[in-house]
């Protein structure tokens, strides 16, 4: 888990995290909770293209998947159970995922990125044209789930506050779990396929079935990610899995620095707050978000977490001193 | 004295829409017999292992491993029946350092690598594999160093560490020598020779002089077809292959 110096960084970060109730309420915190998630959902994307290198133009599939999941789980005014509908969420989203990874998989570069596309099309038109899922207008969850052990809530997400702890806590939880996962055995056979496919399978590596499994480790994060932006707004639609939203995701991932430690929470971020600031400044915010994102790539083409040196680096190093220890 | 073919070739053919690069190869290679197959540039040398590592399928023909069929089975399951390759246009992992690259290649013989908690750095076996294909060809000092940092020759090195990694039995080396410096080329040699008794290996290489130290059996290759096989002593004096490829080569 990193040289020691970066381990803190890291969780020095989420404490700040952690302390930002302190100063912020009512909008701002639910503006806060929306960044944790983006950051979730842009950490399952970065997976794939920052740390197995495919450029996926489909995740927001996986992320819509788990919010209807969510939906279809939750009785008309009452509470889904919170652990069956977030497992269902993440089970449904790895079962699409490895579907879809099974045949998109097959391609790559271009063709990948257009065949993720149009799953992802496909299943959005399906869901928009469904009356079952409320067609385009989508549907509503009108109370949060719950979480109930032996009669006693440990927490209640319909307060604001439980609900941004609740996204940290599985941020920060999506955050070690993929840091231990890329140094093991398995993240180095995923960094291999990046740097070498066809060097990984002429050692002997099966790289298809690799490369599945991180497609399907993606598709579950993602679809937690929707499950929670269902939880939090209360309604789902099928924006949520449309093109627009796996594009906004894939900017977040590289304007954050793909392959980097903090660039998924970085982009989430940034990405967000322009959006804020954009919005209150001008009718036309998407072309001054494009105009700024264009910039900020060509003036930092590894993204945002290369303002942050020290922070990316002992990564690297790290590996090379490994063995000496 | 010597056992069955390590690795054995019958008919094996490759046909590019019209163009036949290689027709009709049949070759045996035992352990401690290294074979080296020469020819021009364009005999159909590199495609020759392209087949044999599963790189390429056949067109017709059959390859065996031990008397087991392997022809056309992809790449990495051939890697796993023993069968280690290496590169004429340097093939490693770039952004990785020496020790990586090796290790990576080493981590492909644990039973699966669909392992995802203790990190990969802490096996042992993994390293020590790795370390060991590093010593064999001389790059210890260099493992900490970024393979894209490496100069020309030690990449060369570094591409038949990593085939050592995988601790095959047949090796398939093609033009393991091509770029080095003199001093660089001698230690491969010396480190082909060492290798020879325990692999059964299939050399392809231009530098006629390793060829000749190294090689218990030479195949000739023109035109994607075998002009003559046979010992050293016997390929020298075949005026055949004196017209077709030797004489030509003198003249570069």
């Amino acid at each position: 888990m990193g040289k020691p110096e970066m381990r803190w960084v890291a969780a020095a970060v989420f404490v700040a995290l952690a302390a930002l109730p302190l100063f912020a309420g009512g909008f701002y915190l639910q503006f806060a909770t929306r960044i944790l998630i983006a950051a979730l959902f842009a950490a399952s994307l970065d997976l794939l293209v920052g740390h197995a290198g495919l450029v996926s133009l489909g995740h927001a599939l996986f992320f819509g998947l788990g919010a209807y999941t969510l939906m279809l789980f939750s009785p008309p005014a009452a509470a889904a159970s919170l652990p069956l509908s977030l497992a269902a969420a993440a089970g449904v989203a790895a079962l699409a995922a490895f579907l879809v990874g099974a045949l998109v998989l097959r391609t790559s570069g271009i063709y990948f990125i257009m065949v993720t596309l149009a799953f992802a099309q496909m299943t959005y038109y399906a869901v928009h044209d469904s009356k079952h899922l409320g067609g385009s207008d989508g549907k509503y969850i009108y109370v949060r789930p719950v979480l109930e052990i032996a009669g006693v809530k440990p927490f209640d997400l319909e307060q604001p506050l439980h609900f941004f702890y609740f996204c940290l806590v599985l941020l920060a939880l999506a955050f070690v779990s993929i840091r231990v996962l890329l140094a093991s055995p398995f993240g180095r056979v995923i960094a291999g396929i990046k740097s070498n496919e066809h060097r990984m399978r002429a050692v002997g590596f099966p790289t298809y079935r690799y490369k599945l499994a991180c497609f399907v480790i993606a598709g579950a994060i993602a679809g937690v990610a929707g499950w929670l932006a269902a939880a939090l707004d209360g309604v789902v639609n099928p924006e949520m899995l449309s093109w627009h939203q796996s594009g906004q995701l894939l900017m977040m991932v590289i304007l954050g620095g793909s392959g980097s430690v903090a660039g998924p929470l970085l982009g989430a971020a940034a990405f967000k707050c322009l959006e804020l600031v954009l919005q209150g400044w001008t009718r036309h915010w998407q072309l001054a978000l494009g105009a700024l994102i264009i910039l900020a790539v060509l003036a930092l083409p590894r993204g945002l977490s290369q303002l942050l040196p020290k922070i990316g680096a002992p990564w690297k190093a790290r590996l090379l001193f490994a063995r000496k220890a | 004295m010597e056992g069955a073919a390590a690795l054995r070739t019958q008919g094996l053919t490759r046909r590019f829409e019209g163009l036949v690069a290689v027709n009709q190869v049949t070759l045996e290679c035992r352990v401690g017999q290294l074979h080296a197959v020469i020819g021009p540039n364009g005999a159909g040398k590199t495609t020759l292992i392209n087949l044999l590592s599963g790189d390429l399928a056949p067109s017709s023909g059959r390859v065996f491993l031990c008397e087991r069929e392997v022809g056309g089975l992809p790449a990495h399951r051939i890697s796993q029946l023993g069968v280690g390759r290496s590169y004429q246009r340097s093939n490693v992992f770039m952004d990785f350092t020496v020790l990586e690259n090796c290790r990576l290649s080493a981590q492909s013989r644990l039973p699966s690598s669909f392992r995802f908690v203790r990190p990969a750095s802490t096996y042992r076996d993994i390293r020590q594999a790795a370390e060991r294909a590093i010593a064999a060809v001389g790059l210890e000092s260099r493992a900490n160093v970024c393979a894209s940092a490496l100069s020309h020759g030690e990449r060369r090195q570094l591409e038949v560490a990593m085939t050592l990694a995988t601790a095959p039995r047949v090796l398939l080396l093609d033009e393991p020598l091509a770029g080095m410096g003199a001093e660089e080329a001698e230690r491969m040699v010396a480190l082909l020779r060492r290798l020879s008794p325990g692999h059964a290996m299939l050399l392809v290489e231009h530098d006629m002089d390793a060829v000749f130290a190294l090689a218990k059996t030479l195949t000739v290759m023109v035109d994607g077809s075998v002009l003559a096989s046979g010992t050293p002593a016997a390929i020298r004096a075949n005026p055949q292959v004196q017209e077709a490829y030797l004489g030509s080569a003198a003249d570069d």
